[in-house]
């Protein structure tokens, strides 16, 4: 196979004492789809910012298209996220412009194409995902479905190579997670991009992905194509797939035992 | 009990010493994409307009009233002495080297200000800045550097204008109410009112205010946690920081300009 698209490598990364990644690596290929998946609370979304150049890790090192995301200069780290889109779980649409603005922002700034020009590609990005008459709306008026297509149409105005996905399924209704699980997938077929899909929705991650990693306790755990997971005979990944309450991830927040809390008699609050 | 007492102070000591490192280093990032500012004209005058435009009522009504008080406040005392002829110098001189810059100042952090850090902290929570930044748009230079110029250059012209309708104010107490002669306000107003000494340092000190004002604002929103309560936080950090930078900062200027 050809030479990995992304690169991680022994990557560490603590806040403050609490360790979040303890020697990350994973591969990620050309026109792959690869969903990164965890439970709450494992760093997904700090994975994606150490992808994004964001945060720096302690140990360790990203490369994407053979350039060490953390090595570059500020110029060079702008270089390559033009190439790169990331949508952000919330969106992240510039809620002082309109639906078209916010489409045409990265073009505006980037290129010095003609307005009219400006004008053709946004509502091919808006047709893309369905929202061409929806132009004039400002961010406050979308829901949230609506608000992460528009973002969609966004991240990829410039024709990245890649695209990053922070929870794209999250909190969406039945029918706007059809639509954005089938966007995301159109998107990287027609585009040939590679995507990322940070997410801890097994079912639409799965039917997307063409490989998966599955973080726990700073590492990845387990990885391979969505067929293998299901099939692995690790507790903690069946645990995860099949969603169970309870297992080796425990239900309990790790801390002191019951009894000792009902017998110790006082509570240190904010409304003592 | 000595040992938590000291602990909690240097750790107060380090995180006060850690804010004003950042606080500077955001200093000169933002210095850095000033230049660029004035290229993109149009998204300075669109900060002009919220910094500035938007607030002018306040600026003016306060600026009014102020000047309509002291000369009420300056005639009761002067008449006394029968120096009532002197209302204009006092108020000229009041407003221009004192009042026009601090008041004005006050009240641009209050309004300007707080909305500065409370825009920049949204967009902060929002994740609209990491999504500029991964669009590979510098925040500093889109969002930050236009607001600060915007900040420096209306906080002068707000000033000007506060101390300007301050003496029209002025002029309406002490000449239709009061009754002095409005030659004899004017012309000592103009001989005992120096350009230099007077005018240029209160320009001086508006320009001063300006740039720290806007610094402790923007860098309150950018800097802030991103949560409402850490919104709500920083916002009220900017108007207690900006009000305690100016009275001490005037306090050094005036003793800088008007001391030897």
């Amino acid at each position: 196979m050809n030479e990995p698209l992304i690169k991680i490598r022994d990557l560490h990364f603590a806040r403050g004492d609490r360790a979040i990644f303890k020697g990350v690596n994973i591969d990620i290929h050309r026109g792959e789809v690869v969903a990164i998946m965890g439970p709450s609370g494992t760093g997904k979304t700090t994975l994606m910012r150490l992808i994004g150049g964001q945060l720096k890790p302690d140990r360790g090192t990203v490369e994407i298209d053979g350039q060490n995301v953390h090595a570059l200069s500020h110029d060079d780290l702008y270089a390559l996220r033009k190439r790169m889109g990331m949508l952000f779980q919330s969106g992240a649409l510039l809620t002082d412009l309109s639906v078209f603005d916010n489409v045409a922002f990265p073009l505006r700034e980037h290129t010095d194409l003609p307005e009219r020009m400006i004008r053709d590609l946004v509502l091919m990005k808006l047709q893309a995902v369905g929202l061409r008459n929806a132009r004039r709306m400002m961010p406050a008026e979308l829901s949230g479905g609506m608000a992460r297509r528009v973002a969609l149409a966004r991240a990829i105005a410039l024709d990245p190579m890649m695209i990053i996905y922070d929870e794209p399924f999250a909190g969406q209704d039945p029918i706007s997670m059809g639509t954005v699980v089938d966007l995301v997938h159109d998107v990287s077929d027609a585009m040939g991009l590679t995507s990322i899909v940070v997410s801890h929705d097994i079912k639409e991650a799965a039917e997307i992905s063409d490989t998966i990693f599955l973080l726990s306790g700073g590492k990845v755990i387990e990885s391979g194509s969505p067929i293998k997971l299901k099939r692995s005979t690790s507790p903690w990944v069946q645990q995860f797939m099949q969603g169970l309450p309870d297992g080796p991830v425990p239900f309990h927040y790790p801390g002191t035992p019951f009894a000792e809390d009902l017998l110790s008699g006082s509570e240190a609050s904010d409304y003592d | 009990m000595i040992e938590s007492v000291l602990r909690g102070l240097g750790r107060w000591g380090l995180d006060l010493l850690w804010r004003l490192g950042r606080g500077h280093l955001f200093l000169w990032e933002i210095l850095k994409g000033v230049p660029e500012t004035f290229i993109r004209f149009p998204l300075l005058i669109k900060q002009l307009y919220s910094v500035g435009v938007l607030s002018l009522m306040i600026i003016a009504v306060s600026g009014l009233f102020v000047g309509m008080v002291l000369a009420l406040q300056g005639y009761y005392t002067l008449v006394d002495f029968g120096a009532e002829d002197s209302l204009g110098v006092l108020v000229a001189l009041s407003l221009v080297r004192e009042l026009g810059p601090v008041v004005a100042g006050l009240l641009f952090a209050g309004r300007a200000g707080s909305a500065l850090t409370a825009e920049i902290g949204l967009m902060k929570s929002t994740e609209q800045l990491s999504g500029m930044e991964m669009m590979a748009v510098d925040p500093m230079r889109r969002v930050i550097a236009p607001r600060f110029v915007a900040g420096v250059i209306s906080l002068p012209l707000l000033a000007a204008i506060f101390s300007a309708l301050g003496i029209i104010g002025a002029y309406l107490v002490g000449h239709v109410q009061l009754g002095i002669d409005a030659g004899i306000f004017w012309s000592q107003m103009q001989v005992k009112t120096d350009w230099s000494a007077d005018v240029v340092n209160g320009i001086i000190k508006s320009v001063v205010f300006g740039v720290v004002v806007t610094w402790i604002a923007v860098f309150e929103g950018y800097d802030c946690v991103p949560t409402s309560e850490g919104v709500g936080r920083a916002t009220t950090r900017t108007v207690v920081h900006s009000a305690f930078a100016i009275l001490g900062l005037d306090f050094v200027l005036t003793a800088l300009m008007f001391g030897g």
